[in-house]
């Protein structure tokens, strides 16, 4: 392969917004997957025991996932609005979107412990005597209610302390109106955990 | 880190990457490094000690099958072995291997670039290959003893067993996101940082097959990542998934792993395939035949590769409908993987072929791999399949093609860049001696596997029926030559590193790609200046004859 010199390159840090990005949108397809085989499990036992999930999610609130779901869209919102304010050059606006958005996340995560206090204090919690005297297919139900809320909490925790380090770098003047990609992708992950809520309160509170 | 501020040596020239002086000095300059090459090296050490550890639990597993009965090991701790032997060569050796030493090393620089996308990410990634590596040796150490379920973990044992299979378990994960980081990064890196000029098609093919490669890590991993965790979660907290006590269903569990595990077989053989695109070229001194057949095919096998995976479980319970369609995808897969043979075969024709180690390993991997994959197809036959499932037939079919496939070409990269990673040379007649017991011994070990796996010989078993005994004892004697070739190749490679002919020359094969137009050792950022790619690579004048190195060095 012949070689012809460029003229040097210009003294520089490296950086590439579009790179950082499509690296995010990379690894936001992981956590889809990630969460895929987490369905794809779901749907194979529903298929096997339609009967069973149905009388199981009777058991689920669905006033309060409603609930949870309007948090967590508005939560999007405000997330969407902090990266907007920051593109406009408005740091307190966006300072205040993102603390916004760490409480409504806060909101959610306190309303799942209630949720899941309830449930635990009828004795439906996996290994519990009154579960293992359930249907097979009720006892399913469970475990994926458990596993897949819980998988889905964990990743609203880490989303909300994310948040709380770009919020630190945006009020240090590290994110600003020409360089905001970490906020950005900060932002994809929020609306990642957004999303895959979106599917997980249909399938378990409303399809009954 | 821009070039002026780099303080040059005594000859005037810039320091090499091993000498470079960064921000820490020390062990520290390497350990919290983020220079790719760093990285590479980093991995190679780790990746080479366990693949020494995998390989003496490998042979003691063949030491006690030299006889009927018990010979050195119980049930107990053979099963226990044959785990750690599967664990070890699989996640911790085989599936970052050739990626993560040589991807790591010679990516970016094959590309034009000064590192990967996202240096940090790497040197985490390799942070995580430790913690996975450290996890798998815990399970060894702690009470429980390790793990006796097999590398594949099936459910419902994995969920009952006493052993520690949650540091095994955990070892898998945390390795799965190691993988997963690594291949984050080179997609990104490939589509990003290629040098001016280098359009798709003038990207050297063992680009093409790490980012073929990147691809799969990154879609399949996630997959084992949560199955393992799931399995996980039901052996502490009972939560019903799998077990089919709680309901659960087993073979759920079984196509989960395999839709993972499967594509994982092409995370290891495709960046092999590409490194033996690299090396043909430069031995034979021809342009490489058919370059845009082997580079698709790359993502052929990808795409394809991913859609086999329940070929594992004919056996298992499927539909008829579903062993016709994996038994015609399996067959499918085996389309590019051939074409691929044919290139490389037909650009040896009519070269001038140097018969130096690199190459010699290269030659070795066709042969094997040809056997390993036409085995390969055998079993995609599924009335064949049912008679071969779980014998010593299959341990043989995918030790030729991981081993005589991957393994080798890891030892041909080995012996094809050392000169360029450490500016040393080694002993080249002793790396072809070292070669011959290598592959003599391979084929001793396994291909009496074939032939007793065909005769019902089932895997697994430390005792056998008095009539496999001269199969097992051929085998257990190739074992023995094998070791002794891998002994000195590694002897060999190491007496280099310490006190080997230094080599300056830029380009001691002849090679035409851009590693081999920077220095050796390279500096710290690759390359002075970024280069501007004009030609597609692999541009020999056909017949040329080869340079003579060996006089030089």
């Amino acid at each position: 392969m012949s070689i012809n010199t460029q003229a040097p390159a210009e003294v520089h840090i490296h950086r590439d917004d579009i790179g950082a990005r499509m690296g995010m949108w990379l690894f936001v397809f992981t956590e889809l997957i990630l969460f895929g085989g987490m369905f794809i499990i779901y749907s194979v036992y529903r298929y096997a025991h339609p009967a069973d999930f149905h009388l199981a999610a009777t058991e689920l609130n669905t006033i309060i996932g409603t609930f949870n779901t309007i948090i967590l869209l508005t939560s999007s919102l405000t997330m969407a609005l902090s990266i907007t304010a920051i593109q406009n050059n408005n740091r307190s606006l966006s300072l205040l979107f993102q603390f916004l958005t760490i409480l409504l996340a806060l909101f959610f995560m306190v309303n799942k412990y209630f949720e899941w206090m309830a449930k635990i204090n009828h004795g439906l919690f996996p290994g519990s005597d009154e579960l293992l005297s359930k249907s097979a297919g009720e006892i399913l139900f469970f475990g994926l209610y458990y596993v897949m809320t819980g998988l889905h909490g964990v990743h609203v925790l880490i989303g909300m302390v994310l948040i709380a380090v770009m919020y630190r770098f945006t009020s240090r003047g590290i994110i600003t109106h020409d360089n905001y990609v970490k906020l950005e992708n900060t932002g994809l992950y929020w609306h990642l955990v957004d999303i895959i809520w979106i599917f997980l309160f249909p399938l378990f509170y409303l399809i009954t | 880190m821009s070039a002026d501020a780099v303080t040059l040596d005594s000859n005037g020239k810039e320091p090499s990457y091993l000498n470079y002086k960064g921000k820490y000095s020390g062990i520290r300059g390497w350990i919290f490094s983020t220079d790719h090459k760093r990285i590479g090296i980093l991995y190679m050490i780790g990746i080479l000690t366990f693949f020494i550890a995998g390989a003496i639990f490998g042979f003691l597993m063949r030491l006690e099958l030299i006889s009927p009965g018990e010979t050195i090991m119980s049930a107990q701790t053979y099963n226990r072995f044959f785990t750690l032997h599967g664990v070890i060569m699989i996640f911790l050796f085989i599936i970052p291997g050739i990626p993560a030493i040589f991807g790591n090393f010679f990516l970016p620089i094959l590309i034009g670039a000064k590192d990967v996308a996202f240096p940090r990410l790497n040197l985490f990634s390799w942070y995580l290959y430790l913690t996975g590596g450290i996890l798998a040796l815990l399970s060894i150490v702690m009470p429980g003893g390790p793990a006796d379920t097999g590398w594949t973990f099936y459910i419902p044992y994995s969920v009952r067993t006493d052993t520690n299979v949650i540091f095994s378990l955990s070892a898998a994960f945390v390795l799965g996101f190691s993988s997963i980081l690594t291949g984050l990064n080179f997609v990104t890196t490939v589509h990003r940082l290629r040098a001016p000029g280098m359009t798709w098609f003038k990207m050297p093919l063992s680009v093409w097959s790490f980012y073929a490669t990147a691809w799969v890590q990154v879609l399949a991993t996630p997959i084992i990542g949560i199955t393992l965790l799931l399995v996980a979660i039901e052996r502490v907290l009972h939560v019903g998934i799998f077990d089919p006590s709680l309901g659960g269903d087993p073979v759920l569990y079984q196509h989960l792993f395999w839709i993972y595990s499967h594509p994982a077989v092409y995370i290891m053989i495709l960046p092999a395939m590409g490194i033996v695109s690299e090396i043909i070229p430069v031995f034979a001194r021809r342009t490489i035949f058919g370059y845009k057949f082997i580079a698709f095919s790359s993502i052929a096998i990808a795409l394809f590769g991913s859609l086999v995976w329940a070929h594992h479980m004919f056996t298992a319970g499927m539909s008829d409908a579903g062993q016709f369609i994996f038994s015609l995808l399996t067959m499918i897969v085996a389309i590019p993987s051939a074409i691929k043979v044919f290139n490389w075969v037909a650009t040896l024709y009519k070269g001038s072929i140097d018969l130096a180690t690199p190459m010699l390993y290269t030659l070795a991997f066709i042969f094997l791999f040809t056997i390993g994959g036409l085995t390969g197809v055998m079993q995609g036959v599924i009335s064949i399949d049912i008679q071969l499932h779980d014998t010593a037939f299959i341990v043989g079919h995918f030790h030729y093609v991981m081993f005589g496939g991957t393994g080798f070409v890891l030892f041909a990269a080995l012996h094809y860049w050392m000169p360029k990673m450490f500016g040393k040379m080694y002993n080249r007649k002793l790396a072809k001696i070292a070669f011959w017991f290598v592959f003599v011994g391979f084929n001793f070990l396994y291909f009496p596997m074939l032939v007793m796996g065909w005769l019902g010989m089932p895997r697994r078993y430390y005792d056998y029926l008095p009539e496999f005994h001269p199969y097992h004892l051929t085998s257990t004697i190739g074992s023995w030559i094998l070791i002794t070739g891998l002994i000195l190749m590694f002897y060999n490679l190491l007496k280099a590193l310490k006190s080997g002919p230094i080599v300056t020359e830029k380009n001691i094969w002849g090679g035409e790609t851009l590693e081999w137009q920077i220095d050796t050792p390279p500096i710290h950022e690759n390359f002075k200046e970024i280069p501007l790619i004009e030609e597609s690579p692999y541009q020999y004048k056909d017949n040329e004859l080869p340079v003579e190195k060996e006089k030089t060095i």
